[in-house]
């Protein structure tokens, strides 16, 4: 009894209090995307709406039973949890029906779920178990296998149960590794990649010249040697030799240029050996002045290089066709409104025609006349822009906002590194899910069908997401009891 | 415990987050309230505009019989992109049209050189104007072909085979006419030619349209707000004709195997009673899918029965001329009732006379006898009562007078404050003309231009501006402007003639005595004093027309009439007796001389006039 008091005066009721307002907005949200013009109750279980009620009510009891059990359990069992999902994941590949083309979905009675919700708690438990063991550094290339492992194995995983979008939120955890103690690099390289990535693909299509090379691969070689010479330029003392090799670029491409009048120059090949001639130019420059700061500009360089051939040959022969169609829709590569950009143009008319004000509460004609797939669940976030309009979608954004800084605020307030690293798992989820759905929405996102947090239809997600906050607010609640 | 220099790293990582949900507002900022593309595309999206076609007015004649009405048609619309596993023999079969024409047709759809506005998200025509057993075996199977509608329209449907000059068409709107009037959208009907396309605005209402709405497969799904953006179709006004359908009927009747036109004209009112043109064609045979080939066939015929003789045709006047040349040759001084000029018969010069009468004569017996030396003494001294003057300036000047006292009897120019679409000029030829004829100033004189006295020559005339002129005279010096739909406003249009009411009962008496004793002798109409005037007009493409012109009764005349029957011969002998006829019609509304109706009926001038 005295347990139940304490938890009542410890819980985090300001998160409590955004997930509900998230909960209640979603159901709403649902209510109208699966309306139709006959229907007329919001509790009608044979509907969407109603059956998200009973989704609603179920999610709060598991919060409630979650934040009764002491806050050591989920320490003490976080491996056992995170090695009953693997299982239950692979069981599933094996076990589950094949729903277009994915395996995902497992059946138990009348209720089906997604394993791979329940992976992404397991997985945060298992990495803040182990990251907040004794001994445990993030530099100790013998502590980075096992963590590698431990996000490594539920992704790929999914990736057979063919859930692309489910396994790309493991990215997620980079976001924590950076706040425990990862080099920031590795951020920016990963925003440089796919930087690089884009400009290779948007710009492969467009040659230069007819056979002499693309303009993709050009315009990548440049900005490297743009790095390069940057980096030299503000970082060190040779300011006068960056600009002798921003010159001496130029004077090749003018070179080149004048030489293929006359004679059959590959663009590729000129800019791959000027960068070649780059590395080994740093190289001297660094033996002659006795200065190792450019050892690692040069193999930033040749990995960039070799990233962005492999970059188009990985589009071009790994990805399937309708991911590729995704990203050139994505790009604005190419505009296929009945196939692939159908969703996207479609959602963005949906959001687009709100206006400020929105039409009205059931009043929208894009999503009551189902021109939007997938609206209650991946697409959302369509109804909100459509029957709200701006404002209304602001304040959605805005309660997102709230919550994920009060998340970090949380997180920085933990006294074990469990609860904190736990902290940064739940916040960079919710964080990669908000991003990625919001962003597909919005059309600047390629189409991964990944829920929309506490909105999207569906008791999986639902009860994903709230388990993973409540364990949180658990282990939040359990620092006061401590102090006391 | 926990790495101070670390925490930092909560403030970069909320700085990004926030980053991210900023641009995404602005990113919301800019779909929402910036463009407003996204709003045309949800409303072009969901509401499917459905047009809802007015019934087009109905036409009646001047007694209330109906002439024109309406009959259900049918198109078959398609929208392209709901076109679902199409089992093209079945619908083929279905609409009784072959394979090539299906394809044929889908490749003229989604051309956008001939099919402008294409667009696979809104409704095309497949075909159009099918009537109800066209459509009747495909109606029940509609289901089967997702994309397909039928769509509701009405055609024409006439009451009597005639009048079809008078009447015109309706046919669908032309590429130009839907680029300069937005009202137009492609497959609608407009009117083409006669009254259907005079009083087009009136008869074809304004359209409505229901707004629906649409699902994203096309379906659908009840109407918008209730139907609160609707807008309910404006019936087409009525039109009430001044035609009377009896005496039409009778006038086709009469010029049956012959070439040629008749009109008739209320003179107090200006209400045109009888408007025909043979050869004629029966108006529903350009109604519906048959329009398009009859309407070729019409055009290709060499005896040209699209053309309303009526109105277009042009013929010089002849001797029907003479009553209009008595009252301006009188008002401009040149001669009175009491001028007397002599005749030598056939042997008269420079114009013989082509009847033998007593010498000298009078006006009136001029008029009677059609004695042509008497009205070219008579066009000579009133154009040149002052003589020539320096650079024949007192003759031109005269010359302009006459033709200018001509033309105010509606003669040689268009009506254009009436309601006839076709219609030809007829011509009175200026001064300007002859200076250039005759290459000089001084090149031209009476002598010169005197075929223009007894209305052969240069003057052209239609069949409807003789009809007029006729009503002038029934007027006693003013006509209205002949028109066709009977209204008040059409009978303000009041114009007089430049000839003062006192030359004018020399004429009546005139053109009454042509009944008594003259040229017309054998049309009389027992206890009926009528007016009138043979005109037998030399052509150079063959036989002479026949024309009479007339009025009746002579007190309070009721009807007056033009009728031109081509290489005919005699006026007396062929225009005469219709004339008379239509009179008997009008008057006593039944015809006693059954034997004459009957003659003239069957009374071949034309042997390729045959009846369509
Ligand atoms: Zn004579």
């Amino acid at each position: 009894m005295s347990k139940n008091v304490s938890i009542k005066y410890a819980l985090d009721w300001t998160t409590v209090f955004y997930f509900v307002v998230l909960v209640l907005m979603g159901w709403i949200s649902i209510y109208g995307a699966s309306y139709d013009f006959d229907q007329a109750s919001i509790f009608d279980f044979d509907q969407r709406a109603g059956k998200q009620f009973i989704w609603i009510l179920t999610a709060i009891g598991i919060a409630g039973v979650l934040l009764l059990v002491d806050s050591k359990m989920y320490s003490i069992f976080a491996y056992v949890i995170y090695g009953a999902a693997i299982l239950l994941l692979i069981l599933t590949i094996f076990v589950a029906k094949d729903i277009k083309g994915s395996r995902s979905w497992l059946e138990i009675g009348p209720v089906s779920f997604q394993p791979a919700e329940l992976a992404k708690m397991a997985t945060a438990l298992a990495l803040s178990k182990f990251m907040s063991s004794y001994n445990y550094k993030l530099k100790n290339w013998k502590d980075l296998i096992p963590l590698g492992v431990i996000i490594f194995l539920p992704f790929s995983l999914i990736i057979l149960q063919n859930e692309t979008g489910s396994a790309l939120v493991f990215v997620a955890f980079l976001l924590m590794l950076y706040r425990e103690g990862m080099n920031g690099i590795v951020l920016l390289l990963g925003t440089f990649a796919i930087f690089l990535f884009i400009i290779v693909i948007r710009y492969s299509i467009i040659p230069i010249q007819i056979d002499h090379g693309s303009l993709g691969i050009v315009l990548a070689m440049s900005i490297i040697l743009i790095v390069q010479a940057g980096y030299a330029f503000f970082f060190t003392k040779h300011q006068k030799e960056s600009i002798i090799l921003v010159l001496g670029a130029i004077g090749i491409a003018l070179i080149s240029y004048i030489i293929n009048i006359w004679y059959h120059l590959n663009y590729d090949t000129v800019t791959i050996i000027t960068i070649i001639a780059s590395c080994i130019y740093w190289t001297v420059i660094e033996i002659m002045n006795r200065y190792k700061k450019y050892w690692f500009m040069i193999l930033f360089s040749l990995i960039s290089v070799a990233f962005s051939f492999s970059a188009y040959y990985l589009f071009d022969k790994v990805l399937e066709p309708h991911q590729q169609i995704r990203i050139k829709v994505l790009l604005s590569m190419e505009e296929d409104l009945n196939g692939a950009g159908y969703n996207v143009n479609q959602s963005k008319i949906a959001i687009g025609s709100g206006g400020f004000w929105g039409k009205g509460f059931l009043n929208g004609t894009q999503t009551k006349l189902k021109y939007v797939p997938e609206q209650d669940t991946d697409f959302i976030f369509c109804t909100v822009g459509e029957e709200h309009g701006f404002w209304g979608s602001t304040l959605v954004l805005f309660f997102y906002w709230l919550l994920l800084m009060r998340l970090l605020r949380i997180a920085e307030r933990q006294r074990d590194s469990f609860s904190r690293v736990y902290a940064y798992c739940v916040t960079s989820i919710l964080f990669f899910h908000l991003t990625i759905n919001i962003g597909m929405v919005l059309g600047i996102m390629p189409v991964i069908g990944i829920p929309l947090p506490f909105f999207s239809y569906g008791g999986s997600s639902l009860w994903g997401f709230t388990i993973l906050l409540f364990i949180l607010l658990r282990l939040d609640a359990a620092r006061l009891e401590r102090m006391r | 415990m926990i790495n101070d220099t670390l925490q930092n790293r909560r403030t970069v990582i909320a700085i990004i987050i926030t980053v991210v949900i900023v641009i995404y507002i602005l990113r919301l900022f800019s779909i929402q309230i910036i463009e407003s593309r996204y709003k045309e595309g949800a409303d072009s999206n969901a509401f499917f505009k459905k047009t809802q076609f007015p019934p087009r007015g109905l036409i009646y004649d001047r007694n209330h019989t109906l002439l024109v009405y309406n009959k259900p048609a049918y198109n078959i619309a398609l929208i392209m992109r709901e076109i679902r596993e199409l089992d093209t023999l079945a619908f083929c079969k279905a609409l009784n049209i072959s394979k090539e024409y299906f394809i044929k047709r889908i490749a003229e759809i989604r051309d956008r050189k001939k099919n402008y506005g294409y667009s696979s998200y809104t409704p095309q025509l497949f075909m159009t104007q099918l009537g109800i057993e066209d459509i009747a075996t495909i109606q029940q199977s509609m289901y089967k072909y997702p994309g397909f509608y039928i769509q509701n329209r009405t055609l024409r449907e006439y009451a009597f085979p005639n009048a079809a000059h008078v009447l015109g068409s309706i046919g669908e709107v032309s590429q130009a006419k839907i680029e300069s009037d937005s009202y137009y959208k492609q497959g609608d009907y407009t009117g083409r030619d006669g009254i259907e396309k005079t009083y087009e605005k009136q008869l074809r209402g304004v359209k409505g349209v229901e707004v629906l709405l649409r699902d994203a497969k096309g379906r659908i799904k009840g109407k918008y707000e209730n139907g609160k953006e609707d807008v309910a179709p404006k019936a087409g006004e009525n039109l009430n004709l001044t035609l009377d359908a009896q005496l039409q009927v009778l006038a086709e009747k009469l010029l049956k195997g012959k070439m040629g036109s008749v009109v008739a004209i209320e003179p107090s009112t200006g209400e045109i009673l009888a408007m025909v043109s043979n050869p004629s064609f029966n108006p529903s045979i350009l109604v519906g899918r048959q329009r398009s080939k009859n309407y070729m066939q019409l055009v290709r015929d060499p005896l040209k029965p699209l053309m309303n003789r009526a109105t277009q045709a042009q013929y010089s006047p002849g001797s029907a001329f003479k009553p209009i040349q008595a009252l301006v040759c009188q008002q401009m001084g040149g001669i009175s009732a009491n001028t007397l000029f002599s005749c030598s018969g056939p042997g008269s010069s420079p114009i013989k006379c082509t009847h033998s009468h007593g010498s000298p004569v009078s006006l009136l017996s001029a008029i009677e006898q059609s004695c042509n030396p008497y009205f070219w003494n008579a066009f000579k001294v009133t154009v040149e009562k002052n003589g020539y003057g320096e650079k024949n300036i007192l003759f031109r000047t005269n010359y302009d007078e006459w033709a200018d006292k001509m033309k105010s009897f509606g003669l040689g120019e268009k009506f254009t404050d009436g309601d006839i679409y076709e219609q030809s000029r007829g011509y009175i030829p200026t001064q300007k003309f002859y200076n250039k004829v005759y290459r000089a100033e001084t090149g031209w004189r009476a002598i010169t231009i005197r075929s223009l006295s007894i209305g052969q020559g240069e003057v052209l005339v239609t069949p409807l501006q003789l009809a007029n002129s006729m009503a002038v005279i029934a007027n006693n010096g003013y006509y209205i402007t002949p028109h066709l739909n009977r209204c008040d406003s059409m009978r303000k249009k009041i114009h007089r003639c430049k000839v003062d009411k006192k030359y004018f009962p020399i004429v009546y008496e005139g053109m009454c005595r042509v009944f008594e004793s003259g040229t017309a002798r054998a049309s009389r109409i027992e206890g009926l004093v009528m007016c009138g005037k043979t005109g037998t007009v030399e052509n150079s493409h063959g036989d002479n027309h026949s024309i009479f012109v007339g009025f009746a009764p002579r007190e309070n005349p009721k009807i007056a009439i033009a009728v031109v029957v081509e290489n005919a011969g005699y006026g007396s002998l062929y225009a005469a007796p219709i004339f008379s006829l239509l009179v008997e019609q009008f008057i006593y509304r039944k015809i006693k001389r059954t034997e004459l109706l009957n003659k003239t009926c069957v009374t071949v001038t034309n042997s390729n006039v045959k009846e369509r």
